[in-house]
């Protein structure tokens, strides 16, 4: 029976294969994808994403089918998935949580590269793509924020549309594009909801898979930074260093799941709204265009940049060169396979230097974004005998400190990433 | 030393949120006291009910706090709605506007937005003020556009602005005419109120809360496994 069984699915998957590469696919990208065998504990945000990706398609889809994109209706309708839909409020939260999640997630997976220099050749493509997977996102949360027609959804929307104004000559036209109306209204909610439901997420799919194809091509990065390609075995040509994806990486990376949804768990049944951070209070009042509430925060995963939008002077009565400083701290992460010059790619073997520069560039993405979910007075103003200072918002001045630093590491990475003192690299992995 | 950093950046978020919503007294409100909510639940389609309505709360949902179809009918529904409809008010919204000056806002997630705490004090921060068209104030709402409806409870307040120890004026309440209930009775109104409110705001909290723990338990149990699982795949990895 068994040995029947056995027959008729090698000769099933015989047929898919003559069809569609099936074995080989699983092959190219599970069982016979060598990863490094030393991945640590930085290496579980990357499945992680994946995971959090899912999670936001499927629950996103439960919550398309009764939620209506309708300025009258929008509202109340996310109460009805709240209150009257079987399991809407757990869906909802999921998605909600999962939102916050996946940027906490992908920060996360995005600081392993500047750690272990992910980044660098010869796999600035992945990194590119990456880029732009967290542009997506970006747009993803955005546009999604609008939805719930809360008014914080209102005013954070109009906060962003307005930045546009901004822009010479051609800005007031530029936001009234986008918003369809005079004002944020019915259009622009449908055509948010368009972008947030399938036009993003159709780009955002497609540059995973070009993502993982990339990766899969020149193979994973690891935390000693070394090449497992250059040491393989001469007669099997499987590299000394590395370990078949599954199912090795794959029961460890359910691991990681576990306890990845745990922590998601905690969020969801014990505190959805995570203090004002994951829903903020503001956003349980119907949006209002009379009404400007007294202080307009971003979601958390927004606020590092929000400070550095508010950080900079405006020039000429202009907001401008704040918008282009902000726009230009979430691109200038491009640029960095170029701007990086160590000959060393893993921090376990860089020098003083580069550590010190990570360690305020991190110091100053966590100030910033905490500033950004303050009112600028929220340290007071300093005193007036201050030299310089005299009257200024202390909130304002360690931010544009903190803005300058930010700017700095990317800056001067190709200088002080020269001059650093590197110390040796191995020639194989350590454990 | 990344440890640190790494411990550090988690205590961020924790202590911004530590300096939150402290700016009232806690709310004296216990979600699983059922006598509580429907005495809450009482007061607000008596007295709230008239002129805010919750467009999306259904009565028969008030199944959750332990009461029956036939008894939200009997003592809860007065204008002959169904049990399944949600709680609207007859009110056309234009001329509330224009008597009280704005529209009184729905309160469905009302406790979502202001907080337990906040609404506490607001249902009695009510005090006497000749110069506002209803004539009535509040310390949390100052020109609020509502009366106090529940004066007849609590009966007037007036507020008293008096040099505190270190001379600097303060204002605390006093209550003038005393209402049918004592002072320590109307909080506890006030307190089943809320109580009501923060229910009505989010109905599923009680489920979802009960149903939080049994996944923790099972994913409790899901680590232990994979983890096992992991070890025992990855022995002959050195």
């Amino acid at each position: 029976m068994r040995e029947h069984v056995n027959k008729s699915l090698t000769s099933a998957v015989a047929w898919i294969d003559e069809r569609f590469p099936l074995t080989a696919n699983w092959k190219a990208h599970l069982s016979e994808y060598y990863a490094p065998k030393n991945f640590n504990f930085w290496y579980y945000f990357g499945s992680l994403a994946l995971l959090v990706l899912v999670i936001q398609i499927l629950t996103g889809i439960f919550l398309t089918m009764n939620y209506k994109p309708d300025a009258g209706m929008a509202f109340a309708s996310v109460e009805y998935i709240m209150r009257d839909v079987s399991w809407g409020w757990l869906i909802r939260y999921m998605h909600s949580t999962g939102a916050s999640m996946f940027f906490v997630v992908v920060y996360l997976h995005m600081f392993r590269g500047l750690l272990y220099g992910s980044h660098r050749n010869p796999r600035e493509l992945i990194w590119l793509f990456g880029v732009g997977i967290f542009l997506c996102l970006m747009g993803e949360a955005f546009f999604g924020y609008l939805l719930p027609w809360g008014q914080m959804s209102y005013w954070g929307a109009q906060v962003i549309i307005n930045l546009f104004n901004s822009i010479p000559f051609i800005g007031p036209d530029i936001s009234l594009w986008i918003r369809g109306d005079y004002t944020i209204a019915d259009a622009t909610l449908n055509r948010f909801f368009a972008f947030h439901v399938i036009a993003l997420p159709l780009v955002l799919l497609g540059l995973v898979v070009a993502h993982i194809i990339a990766l899969h091509e020149v193979g994973s990065n690891n935390p000693d930074g070394v090449e497992i390609k250059k040491h393989k075995d001469p007669k099997t040509h499987i590299p000394l260093d590395g370990i078949p994806f599954h199912p090795y990486y794959t029961v460890k990376d359910i691991v990681g799941v576990v306890v990845f949804l745990i922590v998601f768990s905690c969020v969801i049944f014990f505190a959805p709204e995570m203090g004002g951070y994951f829903l903020e209070a503001n956003n349980f009042i119907p949006a209002n265009p009379m009404v400007t509430p007294p202080h307009i925060a971003p979601v958390w995963y927004f606020t590092p940049y929000y400070s550095i939008l508010r950080a900079v002077p405006p020039l000429f009565n202009s907001q401008f060169p704040g918008v282009v400083a902000m726009g230009a701290s979430v691109l200038i992460f491009a640029a960095l396979p170029w701007l990086d010059r160590s000959p060393v790619k893993s921090i376990r073997y860089r020098g003083g230097l580069y550590k010190r520069w990570l360690t305020v560039f991190v110091v100053s993405f966590l100030v910033l974004g905490y500033l950004g979910t303050e009112p600028t007075t929220v340290w007071g103003t300093f005193d007036k005998h201050v030299i310089l200072l005299g009257g200024a918002d202390r909130a304002t001045v360690v931010a544009r400190f903190c803005t300058a630093a930010y700017f700095l590491f990317f800056i001067l990475m190709p200088w002080y990433t020269r001059i650093d003192k590197t110390k040796p690299v191995p020639e194989r992995v350590t454990s | 030393m990344k440890k640190l950093l790494l411990i550090l950046s988690l205590l961020v978020p924790t202590l911004a949120m530590a300096g939150e919503g402290g700016n009232f007294p806690a709310a004296p409100i216990n979600m699983s006291d059922q006598a509580s909510l429907q005495r809450g639940a009482k007061i607000f389609v008596n007295y709230c009910l008239s002129c805010h309505s919750a467009s999306v709360m259904r009565y028969n949902r008030l199944k959750d706090i332990g009461l029956t179809d036939e008894q939200i009918k009997k003592n809860l529904m007065f204008a002959g709605e169904k049990v399944g409809d949600t709680m609207m008010v007859a009110m056309d919204k234009s001329e509330a506007k224009g008597w009280f000056g704005a529209t009184p806002p729905d309160l469905s997630v009302i406790a979502r937005a202001r907080g337990a705490d906040w609404l506490y004090a607001y249902m009695r921060g009510f005090y006497r003020d000749n110069t506002r068209p209803t004539g009535w104030n509040n310390t949390v709402f100052d020109k609020v556009g509502m009366p106090n409806v529940l004066y007849e409870l609590q009966g007037e307040q007036r507020l008293v602005t008096a040099p505190d120890e270190t001379g600097k004026p303060a204002s605390h309440l006093v209550l003038d005419k005393p209402g049918t209930l004592s002072p320590a009775e109307y909080d506890k109104a006030a307190a089943d109120l809320v109580n009501y409110l923060v229910y009505m705001g989010e109905p599923a909290r009680a489920v979802r809360t009960h149903m939080g723990g049994y996944v923790l338990i099972f994913l409790a149990f899901m680590f232990v496994l994979a983890l096992l699982l992991k070890k025992e795949f990855w022995k002959d990895i050195h």
